[in-house]
């Protein structure tokens, strides 16, 4: 029976935090803490002495665990990115889930291969979330301006909402633009003229 | 959008202009290159960038190659530093309580004199001093080092460096996390504006001429790709060559600033490429010529003595041999690529890659391959003289 490892997630969302947690948990019975809080955060990671730290690829707070690869005190050993010690693959998978990753020196990789598998699967999914979050309001906005540019059409040339869609499209198609850029051009102007 | 891609990592700041630049005046076109400009979150994000080929070249703090090559830091891969982008650039500010203490004690804010600044800065923060650097391989972190160190005052008991992102440098400051800073500009004009920092000395008021930013690539990808390490290397330096002309300054701030580039008004970008500082709230202005600097003076050469310099003090912080540690990090600088590359562009060639670091008390006139160049003043501001040649255990 190894011991357990003890393994830092800094993330700032909750929501996202747990996410990633629960994941690391189906991974085996690992002592995992979240740091949401940033402020001070190579101090409180130095504190902790984990065997590995997890942290989202595109935080600026990332170079602050730099600090950590130069301190020989807390921690006993130095904390190096997993890039040297696991196989290109994987590094990959962990940069396209947007994860990067500090782990102890010395750790055998087959232990902390099946965690960063969990980490870069978790990581995959949120990125994944992101996305759709983005894309979904992003599609709810268009919306609202469409509507908009109907309505304003509506009562410009007096038709009915039917008519006004079918001329907001043509218009769009003519441009060849699209149908969320040519009703967004036509609420600016309205505001412009008003 | 013809010519080879190239891709090129950059953090947003002042001193990567020669990237923005090269793209938009279209010397990567003049040079058969379509530049990708990739901006990235951090700078240990951008060497892993860099160390992994998601990017072929990148703006990096000139210590980070030379870390490396000295076993430092959390990527063992290894880099070339091609030419500098830049030289000098970075300022030292301090909180708005921390300089109401300096002045209550009868302290001007010059923003010119080291010794004065520091002694001011010593004696009003007490046993306690947080100083936020960009990254712990940085000019920002050798030149606080050097600086407090060598002020000849005690230290306080409690001296931290600590690291903080240049965009959230403002925000340590306003929550107490730090006392003050050195930062590569607009960030420290950054917290002027935002009301909550100010600025104490320029970075050249440590050291005279101190390599800032240079064009990093993974170690040996030049030699592998000469002609495009080539083409590239001349659309950078021409990009410099531009940026060095005062005439272009106007432009140039309004080239940076833009939401895809720096988030930050032209109007406080130009403090940085103008010198004309304003040092705080109050309005104080100071001029200081040279603040930045992309071409004039041979500023865009890697000399091998400036990497010695580097990496000597690394090893002496971190208990590693400054003999070895000067030899490899010289070895970094790859002032062989540099002639080899740029000579034929219009590049004058210093006689030497290694020169006494800190002897130039005014610009001076020096033997280059064409017969004579102008070095600008390069001194330390405690007058001491680096000798690459004479590091010792």
């Amino acid at each position: 029976m190894t011991r357990p490892l003890s393994i830092v997630v800094v993330e700032k969302d909750r929501e996202r935090a747990l996410m990633i947690v629960d994941g690391l948990r189906e991974a085996g019975e690992h002592a995992v803490v979240v740091i949401g809080d940033e402020t001070g955060l190579a101090r409180r990671i130095a504190e902790r002495n984990p065997d590995l730290v997890l942290i989202d690829l595109a935080s600026p707070s990332r170079d602050m665990l730099e600090e950590l690869t130069l301190a020989t005190s807390p921690m006993d050993r130095p904390v190096a990115m997993f890039v040297d010690r696991t196989d290109g693959g994987m590094t990959q998978a962990a940069i396209e889930a947007g994860v990067s990753a500090y782990v102890v020196d010395g750790l055998r990789p087959e232990r902390i291969k099946p965690i960063l598998d969990a980490a870069i699967a978790r990581f995959q999914m949120v990125q994944k979330m992101r996305a759709e979050l983005a894309a979904t309001r992003r599609a709810l906005e268009e919306r609202k301006v469409i509507d908009r540019a109907k309505g304003l059409l509506m009562r410009a040339r007096n038709i009915d909402e039917d008519a006004a869609y079918a001329l907001l499209r043509k218009t769009a198609m003519a441009q060849g633009k699209k149908l969320a850029d040519v009703a967004q051009a036509l609420v600016t102007a309205a505001e412009l003229l008003k | 959008m013809n010519g080879r891609s190239l891709r090129l990592g950059y953090i947003p700041l002042v001193d990567a202009a020669p990237l923005f630049i090269a793209d938009t005046l279209g010397f990567a076109e003049q040079e058969g290159l379509h530049l990708i400009l990739r901006p990235a979150p951090s700078w240990s994000a951008l060497r892993d960038m860099l160390a992994m080929g998601a990017v072929e070249g990148a703006q990096m703090l000139a210590p980070v190659p030379v870390a490396a090559a000295l076993g430092l830091g959390g990527n063992p891969a290894q880099f070339d530093a091609l030419q500098l982008l830049n030289a000098n650039g970075d300022v030292i500010g301090v909180s708005q309580p921390l300089a109401d203490k300096m002045r209550a004690a009868g302290f001007t804010f010059d923003f010119a004199d080291a010794h004065a600044a520091g002694r001011a800065l010593l004696a009003a923060a007490g046993g306690r001093l947080r100083i936020g650097v960009p990254f712990p391989f940085s000019m920002h972190t050798e030149l606080v080092h050097y600086w407090l160190e060598n002020l000849g005052q005690p230290l306080p008991e409690t001296l931290e460096i600590r690291t903080v992102p240049p965009p959230l440098m403002a925000d340590a400051l306003k929550a107490d996390e730090i006392d003050a800073f050195a930062v590569g500009e607009p960030w420290g004009s950054h917290s002027v504006e935002q009301g909550v920092g100010t600025l104490l000395l320029p970075g050249t008021a440590i050291w005279a001429f101190a390599p800032e930013k240079v064009l990093a690539v993974r170690r040996g990808w030049a030699d592998e790709n000469p002609d495009l390490a080539g083409r590239m290397m001349r659309a950078i330096w021409r990009a410099c060559r531009w940026l060095g002309d005062p005439e272009n300054r106007f432009l140039v701030s309004d080239i940076l600033s833009g939401p895809d580039r720096l988030p930050i008004p032209a109007e406080i970008i130009d403090r940085a490429l103008s010198g004309r500082m304003i040092i705080s709230q109050r309005g104080e202005e100071r001029d200081v010529p040279g603040l930045i600097e992309f071409f004039s003076g041979a500023a865009t050469f890697p000399w091998r003595s400036q990497a010695a310099w580097i990496g000597t003090h690394l090893a002496l912080r971190n208990g590693l041999d400054p003999v070895q540690a000067a030899q490899a990090a010289g070895e970094v600088f790859r002032a062989d690529l540099y002639r080899l590359h740029l000579r034929d562009a219009g590049a004058d060639l210093p006689g030497t890659s290694e020169k006494l670091e800190g002897a130039l008390h005014s610009p001076t006139a020096v033997a280059s391959e064409r017969g004579r160049m102008i070095l600008p003043a390069d001194e330390f501001f405690d007058r001491q003289i680096f000798d690459p040649a004479a590091v010792q255990r």
